[in-house]
């Protein structure tokens, strides 16, 4: 499904990508970790097409994506920072999004299941951090795409529509999908993820289960095997 | 395309500043009408306004519209939608939305005044042209700069920076030139260096459409010569057709290569 090699990206002086190659071919919940600034969100732009790699190809369903731009329509992609534009209301900016994509969405089921009724009168600007976040995760998982993209889903979310949120990702896997996310809380790669990919300083350093990734940590705990790699490796 | 174009134009259209915009044109065009008294002197007391601020106004909302908009961008990047299409299209709205609060602005004071049936309508018309022409052309050029600089401040600065160029710096070099190459034929000179300013080239456009060109002196019989003619209207609109398809290409060219 997802095919990447030797993928190359700087900014500048800084190389952030040094020659990725990683191939994602089965449906399931597949977690990128890593510290800051390894490059999760890079790659994931790559692939989303909104950076521009210099070097490496991406294929999605065996169709090289570069200049590309049809085969976004099999990807939903959750932000990991919810922008969007001020002056839009809720409502406004989920019918802009269904009309532009051009496909059936499911948007009351998730608003009510994220209780944002209330909010679907008023403008972007005006809402808290949390609300904008439950409002990025209606427009991601309102359509039926066969790839899901998660930067950083759990980002300012209360715990009730944390819940919410793992159901849904469950729901997705179940039905066949292929979703990936970035995420530093490690408690919800243990309860979700099938498949970890680690990322150090532009390269893959580890590929594998959770079960494994512990292993090679040398500890029990998710957490404490990460931190122990990364002491191991002076970052 | 139409969907990005429609919903940059609605943003636009519904932001308090595209109404103070609509607004100032439509009490322009009217103190003009009422103090003049006459739609050929409001016309040329309107083209020295125009020409100056629509350049003005589109290099101002184009950066502020292509800063603001950075969310909804990144948000239409993640859709299945072309990149060119993204940034033609909001260059399309902003510049469409912008034209039709000059066009609207002083095309209803004007019609209520009667310029349908006067002789000035060719002229009006040429004002307005002229005007969306400066709208195009200005708006393009800072959407290529706010693209090319993440620093928001620096981008308002070189835009400025360049409709001051433009409209006020440029005119000044030209004249020292014309001074200082006082003992040479200038007149080709004159006419390159117009024609390479669209701002100067709007102007002389409308001066000499006005038939006040002998304001000009010798220089203006030979602009006279080149400009008034049909041919030389056409070269204009041409010149003015490239200096908006020069920056627009360059939004493309910008579009397809830039990080999000």
């Amino acid at each position: 499904m997802i095919e990447i090699s030797s993928l190359n990206k700087s900014f500048g002086k800084v190389c952030v990508l040094e020659g990725i190659s990683l191939s994602i071919d089965k449906s399931g919940v597949f977690a990128i970790l890593g510290p800051n600034g390894s490059g999760k969100t890079t790659l994931i732009k790559c692939i989303l097409g909104m950076v521009i790699p210099q070097g490496g190809t991406i294929k999605i369903n065996e169709q090289p994506v570069r200049k590309q731009w049809y085969y976004r329509k099999h990807i939903n992609y959750l932000p990991q920072i919810a922008r969007f534009p001020d002056n839009l209301k809720v409502a406004e900016l989920i019918r802009m999004i269904t009309n532009l994509r051009n496909q059936k969405a499911n948007d009351k089921e998730l608003i009510r299941l994220f209780k944002l009724e209330p909010f679907l009168d008023k403008k972007l600007g005006n809402l808290s951090g949390g609300t904008k976040q439950k409002v990025n995760l209606v427009l991601t998982f309102m359509f039926d795409n066969p790839i899901l993209i998660l930067d950083e889903p759990t980002t300012g979310l209360d715990p009730v529509s944390l819940i919410h949120l793992k159901e849904l990702i469950k729901k997705e896997k179940e039905s066949g999908k292929t979703i990936l996310i970035t995420t530093h809380i490690m408690d919800f790669v243990e309860a979700m993820a099938d498949e970890v990919v680690f990322l150090l300083e532009g390269n893959i350093y580890f590929e594998g289960t959770v079960k494994s990734l512990k292993e090679h940590g040398g500890k029990s705990n998710l957490e404490e095997a990460i931190a122990t790699i990364l002491t191991q490796q002076n970052v | 395309m139409f969907k990005i174009l429609q919903y940059s134009f609605y943003d636009l259209i519904r932001s308090r500043w595209s109404y103070v915009y609509f607004l100032f044109y439509l009490v322009l065009g009217l103190a003009l009408l009422f103090l003049n008294n006459s739609v050929s002197k409001s016309v040329i007391t309107l083209m020295n306004i125009i020409i100056v601020l629509t350049p003005m106004i589109g290099t101002i909302f184009g950066v502020m519209y292509f800063y603001s908009s950075r969310e909804f961008t990144e948000l239409l990047l993640a859709q299945p939608i072309k990149r060119t299409t993204i940034f033609i299209g909001q260059y399309l709205g902003v510049s469409l939305s912008l034209s039709l609060s000059l066009v609207l602005g002083l095309g209803i004071p004007f019609t209520i005044y009667g310029l349908w049936q006067s002789s000035e309508l060719a002229n009006f018309g040429l004002l307005l042209a002229s005007g969306t022409f400066l709208t195009f052309i200005f708006v393009a050029i800072s959407a290529n700069i706010a693209l090319l600089n993440e620093n928001r401040i620096k981008g308002f600065g070189y835009a400025i920076l360049i409709w001051l160029f433009l409209a006020v710096i440029y005119d000044g070099l030209f004249l020292i030139s014309l001074v200082v190459f006082e003992d040479y034929p200038l007149d080709k000179l004159a006419l390159v260096a117009t024609a390479l300013n669209p701002i100067d080239l709007s102007r002389i456009l409308i001066l000499l459409k006005l038939d006040i060109s002998a304001l000009l002196g010798y220089t203006g019989a030979v602009f006279q010569k080149f400009f008034g003619t049909n041919a030389g209207m056409i070269v204009s609109f041409f010149i003015l057709l490239v200096w908006t398809l020069i920056p627009t290409l360059f939004i493309r060219r910008i579009a397809v290569k830039k990080d999000f």
